[in-house]
């Protein structure tokens, strides 16, 4: 039988058709379970993440802040509660580096940044699920595109008084002090108006409208942007440095001139 | 080279000479005006060389200022001041005035040195002449005087000279009138001692004048506050505000510990401080919500909020003025009467 002696080389008899099912299955069952699994993370990102992320943030909580406020956030004699903080007063808090503080003192220093922004909105969101607080604000209440001469009157009457007209900083009591505002995070402004970190006073919505907050970010960024008109501005700081400047610099170089003038030639 | 005076050359009209009869002292050992210094030689003075290269140093000042100046006017074109934008004002500023300041200080420093390094170097003495006049002088001025009087008749025509002097004495006194009439109109203490604040004011926000909630103050909060009706008034508005603006705070109610006689004067925590240092009036702000201190930061005084701002450090002798507060019928916050002392600083006339 020339059918049984030589073997039809073609159809599904072929000899290569094995491997071909072969790879045509394999990729019928990736493609098929690619497909159906990315089917079900579009279906559940938004619940699945946000529980992930509160549970991601429950954990960076524990392992890094608990010490200090609590296991349950409840707080210690060693740090306050964290119960009805807010998002927004985690993100300042540790986005602007002062949590998790370095050591106790008369008030948290800005210094590096110790987690990632995935991070530090894990935590917020965990934060944020143990009591209702001052939540992320809408992105263009401070996007700086405000009134700047508004914000200047409202930074004036509110801010200017312990942060310098000029942004500057200033001394409080007993080693406490009004950090500088030059080069911030608007969203660090933002916070720390809604949630009057540590000494600061709380500028809530009912105080600063979210608009008028958005005006003081608005000066504050015109200060980054245009330079002092008057050349070396010594720190903005007023009298002191342009005093010790003045007596030093100023008063000594028209001595030198004055001794100049008088002495004899050689 | 010139000439050095010898020491007899300078010395004055022999004053050695005179013995003076009030003293029997020996004079024999009177120290001897030594007269003048011989000259001091520059370097320049004796070596040609140091002069010529003096010479050209003084020359590259005065270059130095050409360029100064040329620069100043080339910059002022190549970095115009472009409206709106501080950094290119900043920019003509800088570079204007450094061009300016070397051609300034180009002139000023070459000047000196010239005169220093390369003028005539001796030294001179100039001898002061009497500054009494001459006995004819003298003489021609008492002459020119009584004939003037005489022509005049100013000593023998009394009446005209007497209702002279009268005129030139009441001249001043409509001055007198003008100028008291610059003080204050009205009673200054009485202007010292009273404010807008009255019963029943709305506290408002400065500088937008809209009337608190007191369920707009949350705790921690600090509100800056002007009375009611403040923004609309026409004239004297800095008067009214540096005597009336008024700190607005809440503290947790546990935390504050109230004077007995006035737990009404506060609202649920909401407690309302005049905002004007009783040491010299500078605006006390610097609110630190967790300790509750008030800092003013002219003079470091430091008043605790939360015992009724009475004074923990610094000069100032007295608590802040408290303005007694409540809420109307829709829930604002309002006083519930002026403040009850004078606001500020001591002032002689105060009584309380």
């Amino acid at each position: 039988m020339p059918s049984s002696r030589s073997p039809r080389r073609s159809g599904r008899r072929h000899p290569l058709m094995g491997g071909l099912l072969l790879v045509i299955g394999l990729f019928v069952t990736g493609g098929t379970y690619a497909a159906a699994s990315t089917g079900i993370a579009h279906a559940q990102d938004a619940p699945v993440s946000q529980e992930a992320l509160v549970e991601e943030g429950e954990k960076l909580f524990l392992a890094n802040c608990a010490s200090c406020h609590g296991m349950n956030s409840e707080g210690s004699v060693a740090g306050p509660s964290l119960i009805g903080v807010g998002a927004l007063s985690v993100d300042f808090q540790v986005g602007t580096g002062r949590m998790p503080m370095a050591a106790s003192g008369p008030q948290a220093e800005v210094k590096p940044v110790q987690f990632t922004q995935p991070q530090i909105d894990a935590m917020a969101a965990w934060v944020a699920s143990l009591a209702p607080g001052p939540g992320m604000p809408d992105p263009k209440y401070y996007a700086g595109d405000g009134d700047v001469a508004n914000g200047a009157e409202l930074f004036r009457i509110n801010c200017a008084m312990c942060h310098n007209v000029a942004g500057a900083g200033g001394a409080l009591t007993e080693g406490k002090y009004a950090p500088h505002l030059r080069d911030l995070q608007p969203i660090h402004v933002y916070g720390a108006m809604v949630t009057g970190p540590q000494n600061m006073p709380v500028f809530s919505d009912m105080n600063l409208t979210p608009e008028e907050k958005n005006d003081v970010i608005t000066y504050l960024k015109y200060l980054d942007e245009n330079p002092s008109v008057g050349g070396f501005s010594l720190g903005s700081l007023g009298p002191v440095s342009e005093g010790l400047f003045i007596w030093l610099i100023g008063l000594g170089g028209l001595i030198a001139v004055a001794v100049w003038l008088t002495a004899r030639s050689n | 080279m010139a000439d050095t005076p010898e020491p007899s050359d300078v010395e004055t009209s022999g004053h050695d000479d005179v013995v003076d009869p009030g003293t029997a002292v020996e004079r024999s050992n009177a120290p001897q005006n030594p007269g003048l210094a011989p000259e001091h030689q520059r370097v320049t003075d004796l070596d040609d060389k140091e002069a010529k290269g003096m010479e050209r140093r003084i020359s590259l000042f005065f270059l130095l200022s050409i360029v100064g100046s040329v620069f100043a006017a080339v910059a002022y074109v190549i970095f115009p001041i472009i409206p709106g934008d501080m950094g290119s004002v900043r920019m003509n500023n800088l570079t204007v005035g450094l061009g300016l300041s070397v051609a300034l200080l180009g002139v000023g420093i070459g000047a000196v040195q010239w005169a220093k390094a390369l003028m005539h170097g001796h030294e001179l003495v100039e001898e002061r002449h009497p500054t009494r006049g001459s006995e004819e002088s003298r003489q021609a001025a008492v002459e020119t005087f009584q004939q003037a009087n005489k022509e005049s008749g100013f000593t023998r025509r009394s009446l005209i000279r007497n209702t002279l002097f009268g005129a030139l004495l009441a001249a001043p006194i409509p001055a007198v009138v003008l100028f008291r009439d610059l003080a204050p109109a009205e009673d200054p203490i009485e202007l010292m001692k009273t404010t807008m604040w009255t019963e029943g004011v709305r506290l408002t926000r400065d500088p937008s004048g809209v009337p608190i909630r007191a369920t707009d103050v949350t705790i921690g909060s600090a509100f800056h506050v002007v009375p009611d009706g403040w923004k609309d008034l026409e004239h004297g508005k800095l008067e009214e505000k540096a005597k009336a603006a008024v700190l607005l705070m809440r503290l947790p109610v546990d935390e504050l510990n109230e004077d007995p006689a006035k737990t009404d004067w506060s609202y649920q925590g909401i407690v309302a401080y005049s905002k004007i240092c009783t040491h010299v009036g500078c605006p006390v702000a610097l609110y630190e919500q967790q300790t509750h201190h008030l800092l003013c930061p002219c003079h470091q005084s430091e008043f605790d909020v939360a015992n009724h701002c009475e004074v923990i450090f610094g000069p100032a002798a007295r608590p802040l003025p408290q303005l007694p507060i409540t809420i109307d019928a829709e829930g604002y916050l309002v006083a519930r009467s002026g403040f009850t002392e004078p606001v500020g600083p001591s002032f002689w006339e105060r009584q309380l």
